[in-house]
């Protein structure tokens, strides 16, 4: 119980500082690419010795052996998956209300990080699945929403390329993670619904091993600078390429009369 | 009171446009009644089979046409640029969006109506539970795909490549009021003794005030200049 209030403040912690980060920071990554750069590299440092250590040093697990192992690749994913699409929903709100262009930005950056996170997550789940349940794909409620999650999120990603206006880009896209952010609780209370008339699928994951849960931990700081390092390089971008857009042809500038 | 006027106003200008050809319920009708008949040469000819999957087959159809039926119901406002005459009217954009939206919602149950005979004559399904339920589903089920569809066929009828992008957008979204409406649909074909039907409509409908909510919400963002 103590431990998962303390689990619940740190997330939410990480989550809100994420969100002034992005909010505050992003403008810095513009000027100093090399500062987006470190994020990446301090992220991939921290990958690598995690990965180690959830390889080789966390013991294995007594029903599944060595398979577990992909656990600390898909549960970080997930986590920074849902991380960033919820970020997205924050920053598509702020555009709405506010127009404030870095929030435009910063949702399809988050977005795009998102699905990156999201894909690597669906596709180890699948693999683990595979020895496990002896099967790549079962028609689970968790897979089949974030199935379908990914699949509105490249819906975003395709409406973000296809509109040439970037204000009416920002509003529609805002409008449609609008609409994305609340019908994704329905998807899985609806397919949850769907499956549990029949059977209910529990899977309790109890990590005992404090090694296994530093492991855990580990990875996840990792995904989460990798995750910075993402929004944070998309972010600059986008905003140069919405620079690019904006600024008028140089024959176009006026030349008296009213500008 | 201003809105529901303008909505209502807006629905007739629609109507009478379709009404005059008829070729978009048409069109339509031969689109859905042509995926009928692919989708028993997607499996085998196995009538139980068919008939099992029967309340999917009708709601995929529906769902197919419905796409083309929303984009098209933006594209005639893209002649003439009619849309922005219908934005300098002095009534509420809220309105226009109720307008398209019940249009649309008539459309498809229209169109899923008139399937129903073709389903019980190619599946060999029979009606358990009455028609009366029946239409009802079907009703909340239109309602349910119309109100984001029209939202996001006003957006897609205004980016490149719209043909492509609204059923990107739309579908994921529509797997809850999807899901259900088939759910729903099924029980009233093959009867219902667990009592199941109630819990999946009142799904339905709540899908339903949260996508109708939202649509009227959001829809006047959409379309301002």
């Amino acid at each position: 119980m103590v431990t998962q209030i303390i689990i619940t403040v740190v997330v939410t912690a990480i989550w809100v500082g994420l969100l002034a980060f992005f909010y505050w920071g992003c403008e810095r990554g513009v000027e100093k690419p090399r500062l987006v750069g470190t994020f990446g590299i301090l992220g991939l440092l921290l990958a690598v010795s995690g990965e180690y250590y959830g390889l080789f040093v966390a013991p294995p697990e007594s029903a599944m052996g060595d398979v577990y192992r992909i656990f600390y690749v898909h549960v970080p994913a997930d986590w920074m998956a849902f991380m960033a699409l919820s970020l997205n929903f924050v920053f598509s709100v702020a555009f709405l209300f506010k127009k404030n262009w870095r929030m435009d930005s910063l949702a399809e950056a988050s977005a795009e990080a998102g699905l990156v996170f999201g894909i690597m997550g669906v596709c180890t789940g699948s693999i683990w699945a595979r020895p496990t349940w002896g099967t790549w794909w079962t028609w689970d409620p968790r897979l089949t929403t974030a199935a379908v999650l990914l699949i509105a999120y490249g819906g975003y990603l395709a409406l973000r390329r296809f509109v040439d206006d970037p204000e009416k880009r920002g509003v529609w896209s805002a409008v449609w993670a609008i609409f994305a952010a609340v019908d994704l609780p329905l998807v899985w209370f609806s397919v949850k619904f769907w499956r549990s008339i029949h059977q209910t699928q529990s899977t309790p994951e109890t990590i005992r091993d404090p090694r296994m849960q530093w492991s855990l931990r580990w990875n996840a700081f990792a995904f989460l600078f990798l995750l910075i390092f993402f929004v944070m390089s998309r972010y600059r971008i986008s905003r140069l390429a919405r620079e690019t857009e904006m600024a008028p042809p140089p024959e176009a500038l006026p030349v008296g009369g009213h500008a | 009171m201003n809105i529901l006027r303008g909505a209502w106003v807006i629905l007739a200008k629609d109507m009478l446009i379709e009404w005059r050809t008829r070729a978009r319920l048409n069109a339509l009708l031969f689109f859905s009644l042509a995926t009928l008949f692919l989708f028993s040469f997607a499996g085998s000819s196995d009538t139980s089979l068919l008939r099992q999957n029967a309340a999917g087959y009708l709601w995929l159809a529906v769902l197919f046409a419905s796409v083309l039926s929303m984009g098209e119901s933006f594209r005639i406002e893209s002649e003439n640029s009619a849309l922005d005459g219908l934005r300098l009217a002095p009534a509420d954009p809220r309105s226009i969006y109720l307008g398209k939206a019940w249009g649309n919602a008539i459309l498809l149950w229209t169109l899923a109506v008139v399937l129903v005979p073709f389903m019980i004559v190619l599946y060999d399904v029979s009606l358990t539970m009455g028609l009366p339920r029946l239409l009802g589903t079907l009703a909340l089920g239109a309602l349910a795909i119309s109100a984001p569809g029209t939202i996001h066929a006003s957006i897609a009828s205004n980016a490149r490549a719209r043909d492509v992008l609204l059923p990107v957008l739309l579908f994921p979204l529509l797997v809850p009021a999807l899901l259900s409406a088939v759910r729903a649909t099924a029980l009233v074909i093959e009867g219902d003794p667990m009592d199941q039907l109630t819990s999946w409509v009142r799904l339905l409908i709540v899908f339903n005030v949260i996508y109708w909510g939202l649509g009227f919400a959001l829809f006047p963002r959409v379309i301002e200049d």
